[in-house]
């Protein structure tokens, strides 16, 4: 896509420029291939013999030499990497120490709940933050555009986990208006058969509405949590698309057409802002997988960021290497993604 | 001549007195912004209060006294006591200097690594720029906090391993960045005039191209300490940063999580600190920006 | 049509407030008028105030300010939206960046019709195609469809002028109209707006940095300089100039018919910017 495509009025920057996204479609592979070595290279970084992880301390030295033929560690480096790509290509991540499960089962069982905290907070975060950005725009400088302003600055700097407990400290602990942590309530645990994944839909499709309003109460502080910080990135991105949009010389055509203002915001300038804020909205939703995994810690949301933070902390490296990976991979896709939406809708790049 | 009338000229006689008079007028019309200036007195004030903690903090904060554990904020200890009944203002002030430091540290590493990077791949073009380029958008790939859990979980978990963890992660908007403006300096006639004078392509990416990246690259860097302390706290909270009794924000606040009922301001008093780093940088940043580099989000 | 009764356009900056506009007065009935002036002149926001499409931060003051006697300084943000488009329309000078990139020449168009006419969308579409014939487009229905990066400089500059005159306007402004544009593109177009203006009896202000493009194609020509109008004259009597800007600038035109041995340099008098 040529840079003079992409660029905005005069003077005025492409909003590709800051975008990193993935580049275009042939280095999609490339980049691909560079994250399963980094996410290999990590793993044979590690310190610890991961043979001892295998075994344990106390095997006998011929279980241990069979054991290292076994996995492969007596090869050259390079052979090991190819063995590593063949049992990915197999969709073989290696066996979970602290489960004993392979790690794909492990990650296909602890990652819809993180798909549900995550959708749920984007969709929140969208349907707040895009509107509040546009309006802040179109209105710079008044009040209202401060208290963006002001929503969006605390959202770039309080960190996540401590929001966190000190909602639960509020609202839980002292308002008592909030559950506790954890996906569900303890008398429900269990009862609701897993179908998506995810226990507010699975509960809901199975019927059982108290449950379901249980899950979702549970759902509601962590999503809005999360949610809250995409917000304040989304609606930061979408009031400086809008600065510039509205400050384009085809916003004064629109105006000296006679049109409404609401006309000449929402049709002329964000319309043309709408395909970059698509690419902007899948990379806010990748960084919510970020948030995620602060956020269930937190929360003792049984996700994925939990899965990876209590296999860090037991030095498992196949779940937390697996699990990057898994992330990694999701990353990249919804870059791809937002890449191909943005050569799709805008009608410079048919 | 005054020395504001000196700076201010409009024919500034030297090319010393016009970069001084640019920078005087950067600095007035950075001077109108008033959260801006908050920032940088907080910034300041950071700084000053970690250089200065061992002066200002008035007790040891490894001293634990059991008796006195999780006390609420008093006369003899500002802000209260830990669960191990350490001195809470003097843990918070030790923790800012190892959180300034690892931020120093990082952007230290990553701002002229990632500008080196950047220049290089838009000056020298073909090969080296699609190679160099392949590989930031590698690191790019990851997101950062994940994959500096996976570097620090490979190496040792302390504060080294997340430095060299969030540098790795950090540096490849610099290199876009200086690429980006590199690509579009590059063609400029007083670069081709430079090059008829007989420069060396080293030259002239050293002396005449990176200066002008500089800017862009140096608003971006304050802006990024503010998620540098946001991301080095949230590895300490996961354990994974500065390992306790290090008074790191993060890992204290970690340690003292199932307080949070009890005795609430243990660990929300270095959330609060965190809070204030962060935002100390950002509005310095956006500062920086708006005199610097305008059309940068 | 449009008075205007010394007006002034300021802007506030770190050193103090800034005048763009110093006490202009003017007035334009269905005629051609013609601004002439350099960059910085304050020719363009002159235009654009006569609309109140002024940029954020500009301080308009006027002692007149009307068009067809609504007060325009006073009127109601939904009076002004009745006068910008359907009584006065303005044409600006790069349809790179004056038109919408993301919407089609047709829509545009149509949008501008609608507005002020009421309609239907299919009547709209249809009135957007017998406008775009009108500007003299080859395959209207065809253009329609397109996008503003897909068309060139002079049929941007069509299309802009059709969607100016969709809702049937009184007057029109052009703020520099051919600038943008190659020389062989810029005949056509001014004839193009010449002849559509004649034909519909409007008014006309033609703002531009071109004397002899202003003079040829107008009855009245104002100088503007430093903010101000340093003289006004009709067109046929420009080489009778007396103001020394005026003089200035038609000395260093370059001449095809006289020989010159060096193109000479205006030499500015501060006392031009304050008189």
């Amino acid at each position: 896509m040529s840079e003079a495509a992409a660029a905005g009025s005069p003077g005025r920057p492409s909003p590709r420029r800051l975008l990193g996204s993935v580049g275009n479609l042939a280095s999609v592979p490339i980049t691909l291939f560079g994250l399963v070595l980094v996410t290999f290279l990590i793993g044979r970084a590690v310190p610890i013999d991961p043979l001892i992880a295998v075994v344990g301390d106390h095997a006998p030295p011929d279980v241990i030499a069979r054991t290292r033929v076994e996995l492969g560690l007596d090869q050259p480096l390079y052979v090991q990497f190819w063995i590593y790509l063949q049992h990915l290509a197999a969709g073989d991540l290696g066996r979970s120490v602290m489960t004993q499960r392979p790690v794909t089962a492990d990650i296909a069982r602890f990652f819809p709940a993180t798909l549900e905290l995550a959708t749920s907070a984007i969709i929140l975060a969208i349907v707040v933050g895009v509107p509040l950005g546009v309006v802040a725009a179109s209105r710079e400088g008044s009040r209202f555009d401060h208290v963006v302003r002001v929503v969006v600055l605390a959202g770039q700097s309080i960190p996540v986990f401590v929001i966190g407990l000190v909602c639960l400290l509020v609202f839980y602990a002292d308002l008592g208006i909030a559950p506790g942590t954890g996906q569900i309530d303890v008398i429900y645990e269990g009862m609701v058969p897993r179908c998506t994944g995810m226990l507010v839909i699975d509960a809901m499709l199975d019927g059982q509405w108290d449950a379901a309003s249980d899950a979702l109460a549970h759902l509601a502080m962590p999503a809005l949590i999360l949610a809250y910080f995409s917000l304040a990135y989304i609606a930061r991105m979408t009031r400086a698309f809008m600065l510039d949009a509205l400050g384009a010389e085809y916003v004064v055509t629109a105006r000296a057409k006679g049109l409404s203002r609401t006309r000449v915001v929402w049709r002329h300038a964000f319309g043309n802002i709408a395909v970059p804020l698509v690419t902007v909205l899948a990379l806010a939703y990748a960084g919510l997988l970020e948030g995620a995994v602060l956020t269930e810690t937190v929360f003792s949301w049984p996700g994925l960021g939990q899965y990876l933070t209590v296999s860090l902390l037991n030095a498992d490296m196949n779940a937390v290497l697996g699990a990057t990976l898994v992330i990694g991979l999701v990353y990249v896709g919804l870059n791809l993604l937002a890449d191909l939406a943005y050569r799709l809708l805008d009608p410079r790049t048919r | 001549m005054s020395a504001t009338a000196w700076l201010l000229t409009e024919t500034p006689a030297s090319r010393r007195q016009a970069a001084w008079g640019q920078a005087y007028r950067r600095w007035l019309q950075f001077r109108r912004n008033k959260l801006a200036m908050a920032g940088l007195i907080a910034v300041l004030v950071l700084i000053v209060a970690s250089l200065a903690a061992s002066l200002l903090a008035l007790q040891n904060p490894g001293a634990q006294t059991l008796a006195d554990r999780n006390a609420p904020p008093s006369a003899a200890h500002w802000f209260g006591t830990d669960e191990l009944g350490r001195d809470l203002f003097s843990r918070v002030l030790y923790g800012g200097r190892i959180t300034l430091g690892m931020v120093v540290a990082v952007v230290a590493l990553v701002a002229p690594v990632g500008l080196l990077v950047g220049t290089v791949a838009g000056y020298a073009g073909g090969i080296a720029d699609r190679v160099l380029m392949r590989l930031t958008d590698i690191f790019l790939a990851f997101p950062r906090l994940i994959l500096a859990l996976a570097f620090v979980a490979a190496l040792k978990p302390g504060i080294t391993s997340a430095v060299i963890a969030i540098a790795l992660t950090a540096w490849p908007p610099y290199a876009r960045l200086a690429r980006a403006d590199t690509l579009t300096i590059r063609n400029a006639d007083f670069v081709a005039a430079v090059r008829l004078t007989g420069a060396s392509s080293a030259r002239v990416v050293v002396r005449h191209i990176m200066p002008l990246c500089l800017p862009a690259v140096i608003v971006r860097a304050t802006l990024d300490m503010s998620g540098i302390i946001l991301t080095a706290a949230g590895l300490g909270f996961l354990g994974m940063g500065a390992q306790p009794p290090t008074p790191e924000w993060g890992t204290m606040i970690a340690s003292s999580r199932d307080l949070i009922l009890q005795a609430w301001w243990v660990p929300t008093i270095p959330g609060i600190a965190i809070f204030v780093a962060s935002l100390a940088f950002n509005l310095l940043g956006d500062g920086l920006r708006d005199v610097l580099d305008p059309r940068q989000r | 049509m449009l008075r205007i009764r010394n007006l002034t356009v300021s802007f506030r900056t770190p050193t103090g407030i800034s005048h763009a506009v110093r006490e202009v007065s003017l007035s334009v009935g269905r005629e051609k008028v013609g601004i002439v002036g350099e960059s910085g002149s304050g020719k363009s926001l002159t235009a654009r105030a006569a609309l109140r499409l002024l940029p954020p931060g500009a301080i308009l003051e006027a002692e007149e300010l009307s068009f067809d006697g609504t007060d325009v300084l006073r009127a109601r943000e939904s009076d002004m939206r009745r006068i910008r488009g359907g009584r006065a329309g303005l044409i600006l000078q790069d349809p790179k960046f004056s038109l919408n990139p993301v919407m089609t020449a047709g829509a545009q168009i149509a949008e501008a019709w609608r507005a002020h006419r009421g309609g239907t969308r299919r009547q709209a579409a249809h009135a957007a195609v017998d406008l775009l014939a009108q500007v003299r487009i080859r395959h209207p229905a065809h253009v329609a469809d397109h996008y503003p990066h897909e068309l060139s400089g002079g049929m941007g500059q069509r299309v802009m002028i059709a969607m100016m005159l969709a809702p049937g306007p009184d007057l029109l402004i052009a703020d520099e109209p051919t600038s943008a544009l190659d020389a062989t593109v810029q005949a056509d177009i001014l004839r193009l707006i010449d002849d559509l203006v004649s034909r519909r009896s409007m008014g006309l202000v033609l703002i531009s940095h071109d004397l002899p493009l202003v003079s040829h194609f107008c009855d009245r020509v104002l100088v503007m300089y430093a903010g101000r109008i340093v003289e006004e004259l009709a067109a046929r009597d420009l080489a009778h100039a007396k103001h020394p800007y005026t003089r200035a600038l038609l000395t260093c035109l370059p001449s095809l018919t006289h020989d010159q041995p060096r193109l000479p340099v205006m030499q500015r008098d501060p006392a031009w910017a304050e008189a």
